[in-house]
């Protein structure tokens, strides 16, 4: 019996054995890790052809987190997208609050099969690191999360949810102190660790496998939203949105409509304040191919390979990488990458939150500024599907003080 | 103009006639400055190292720990650029003699070109290259780069590797091999475990080993009774963090660092000449 949400990509397509998306991907690791990452390939691929782990993960996706996730259509938002209809995937839904509860689930259980007894992971919303301190107190294991120290301030809600839920956490305060700070560290306890340790890679990218094993573990998601909006719409989307930072929640929604040449899929990356400011994470639109965290992909680099530190308002996309697998959809054509400065991003998560009841993530928001924009391109006949990865909870402080919600001050609506 | 493999082994066979090990010390480039770093190597090789290794710094040192880190960080603040690195290979090996190796992570090597890197390197007299995030497995376009120059290809073996694994990566490598000491990033440590005696053994029964290619051992080694230790083993000693140190600790008087650095050198070259 095949599952009902553990959906891999079939088999023959890429990534080749050795990683690659075309040019793009691969395994760049020191020796000391490479038993260990091996090992995760070589028990990903027991996995995959073993029924009871279908079971068990279709079991959690659907009793613990909550599958499927609902699909909702959002018309009063729509009316600033001009007139297009727009659905929203509800990845904020999931236990925990947004779309890496799908992967974290997956890993926890080959951590297991592995007999590992102790994760680590890497964080830059929280959101990955949430999910993951959960997993491991579901399944009784020692946690340790990674999270650079800018983001362990923006993001203070879920350092605390971690640390409820049992984890230790570790601001990283070397480099930029973010996200791609909190990845070397990770890198450096697991070299010393791994015997007994699993990196639990929240994202895309970093080395074979795990660009693929993360987006197989997330695929449910465009699975889920092309069987959805087919049923509620009567046709395929002409665009399907996704926030892209190390780009696991776009990869996700994307796979299920690789093989639909009507529907566009577009990457909304993190434009921070303008891509033309220097200060921005908009890996794909500015970046040149290089190797960071394992793998080949676009990176912000300078001429002497040095990587150049991003800037985003949202700690979930500040990042200069990305997945390997979209470096390879962009250089093939098959997806679009778009830069949404922090500005357009808040905007359209107050405005989601003011038409239709809904907070999304500030990463998610950067999604939703797309759909605006190309909702008023297409115009009344279009249809949007977006990726609402996460919920916006986490961010409220970081909202109220960019729109002056706290009391005494008088802002408000100013920005 | 080809690069210095030849000198390389040469030193490295020269320590194996004379029954010790060989001893290699490193140091970023650019640290504390560029001249300031150029003069550490200078004194390192003064004061008794056999090869110097000269680190390129990087942004995202993956595999270092906080000593190295910080001094990649004052490095890069200092502006530091590859073609001083290309500088400080030229000026260390042309003042001493002595095969300089360039240690660096892989993506400023693919940035700047293969090809350019390698001919540069050569050029300026280098010996090699080491490349700790480059498995065997995505080496092939810098190997043909370094055979066509005349550069050493030293790849670093772990604990974690399978015997087969050190065949395959043995047989790929040219001047010595670098086996890590322990699991883990670079920075001293206490003792030199049983780990390292072993992985050394497992390298040394691979057939590269056995037609004659050295087995070096790195991280983790600071002092001399340590280096001792480890000569009795392994060809060559390899130091790092405990170089880096010295100069850390003398911040802002350059004279004292360059003097710590030529000091420690002596006691370690000492120690890898006990090896009863």
């Amino acid at each position: 019996m095949s599952s009902e949400f553990f959906i891999p990509d079939p088999e023959g397509r890429v990534p080749s054995p050795e990683g690659y998306f075309g040019a793009f991907g691969g395994k760049f690791i020191p020796e000391a890790l490479v038993a260990a990452v091996d090992e995760v390939a070589a028990e990903y691929e027991k996995a995959k052809a073993d029924p009871a782990f279908a079971a068990e993960l279709d079991d959690l996706l659907v009793n613990y987190t909550g599958r499927p996730s609902a699909l909702t259509e959002v018309p009063r938002f729509a009316e600033q997208a001009g007139g297009a209809r727009v659905f929203l995937k509800r990845e904020d839904l999931n236990h925990t609050g947004s779309h890496k509860i799908n992967n974290v689930l997956g890993q926890a259980l080959l951590t297991k099969r592995m007999g590992k007894t102790r994760v680590i992971a890497e964080t830059g919303a929280g959101q990955h690191g949430v999910a993951t301190a959960t997993a491991c107190a579901l399944f009784g294991l020692e946690c340790t999360i990674y999270m650079g120290e800018i983001d362990t301030q923006r993001q203070a809600l879920n350092v605390a949810r971690m640390r409820m839920l049992g984890a230790e956490v570790i601001a990283v305060k070397s480099g930029s102190r973010t996200l791609k700070d909190a990845i070397n560290e990770a890198f450096r306890d697991w070299v010393a660790n791994v015997d007994r340790t699993h990196y639990l890679f929240g994202t895309v990218a970093g080395p074979h496998p795990f660009p693929a094993l993360v987006r197989d573990f997330h695929r449910v998601i465009g699975v889920e939203a092309r069987r959805q909006i087919l049923q509620r719409a009567g046709r395929l989307p002409d665009a399907a949105l996704a926030c892209v930072g190390g780009g696991s929640n776009a990869i996700g929604l994307f796979h299920a409509f690789l093989g639909d040449d009507t529907v566009r899929l577009i990457g909304c990356e993190p434009g921070g304040h303008g891509v033309d400011t220097g200060e921005h994470a908009a890996t794909l639109t500015e970046g040149t191919p290089g190797i960071l965290h394992g793998s080949r992909s676009y990176v912000l680099q300078d001429e002497d390979g040095q990587i150049t530190e991003p800037y985003s308002i949202s700690a979930g996309l500040d990042y200069p990488g990305i997945g390997p697998e979209h470096a390879y959809l962009k250089d093939v054509g098959r997806a679009e990458y778009r830069a949404v400065t922090d500005d357009e991003a808040m905007q359209a998560l107050r405005l989601l939150s003011r038409t239709e009841g809904i907070i999304p993530a500030i990463e998610s928001a950067h999604a939703l500024a797309g759909a605006l924009e190309l909702g008023r391109e297409l115009g009344p006949e279009g249809l949007l599907l977006v990726n609402l990865s996460g919920r916006g909870d986490k961010d409220m402080d970081t909202a109220a003080r960019y729109f002056g919600l706290y009391d005494g001050d008088n802002s408000e609506g100013e920005k | 103009m080809a690069g210095n493999l030849e000198l390389l082994n040469s030193v490295l066979a020269q320590a194996r006639s004379e029954n010790r090990a060989a001893l290699v010390g490193y140091l970023p480039a650019g640290f504390p400055t560029v001249d300031g770093g150029v003069q550490a190597m200078i004194a390192m090789l003064d004061g008794g190292c056999d090869i110097v290794e000269v680190g390129l710094p990087h942004s995202d040192p993956v595999l270092d720990g906080p000593v190295i880190q910080t001094a990649d960080d004052i490095a890069l603040r200092g502006g530091v650029k590859i073609v001083d690195v290309i500088r400080t290979v030229r000026e260390v090996h042309t003042a001493t003699g002595a095969p300089v190796l360039c240690m660096t992570y892989w993506n400023p090597v693919d940035r700047y070109g293969v090809e350019r890197f390698a001919a540069d390197l050569a050029e300026a007299g280098g010996a090699g290259c080491i490349l700790p995030d480059l498995p065997v497995e995505e080496s092939e376009v810098w190997r043909k780069a370094a055979e066509q120059h005349g550069l050493a290809t030293v790849f670093v073996v772990a604990p974690s590797s399978r015997d087969e694994r050190l065949a395959k990566i043995t047989e790929a490598g040219s001047g010595f091999v670098y086996a890590a000491s322990l699991m883990g990033v670079t920075g001293t440590r206490e003792s030199v475990g049983r780990e390292a005696q072993d992985l050394v053994a497992r390298t040394r029964a691979t057939p590269a080993a056995q037609r004659g290619l050295p087995v070096c051992v790195g991280l983790g080694v600071s002092n001399p009774e340590q280096a001792a230790e480890v000569a009795r083993f392994a060809d060559g000693v390899i130091v790092g963090s405990a170089f880096v140190k010295r100069l850390l600790e003398a911040d802002g008087d350059p004279a004292a660092g360059v003097a710590g650095v030529r000091a420690l050198a002596g006691q370690l070259a000492e120690g890898v000449r006990k090896r009863d």
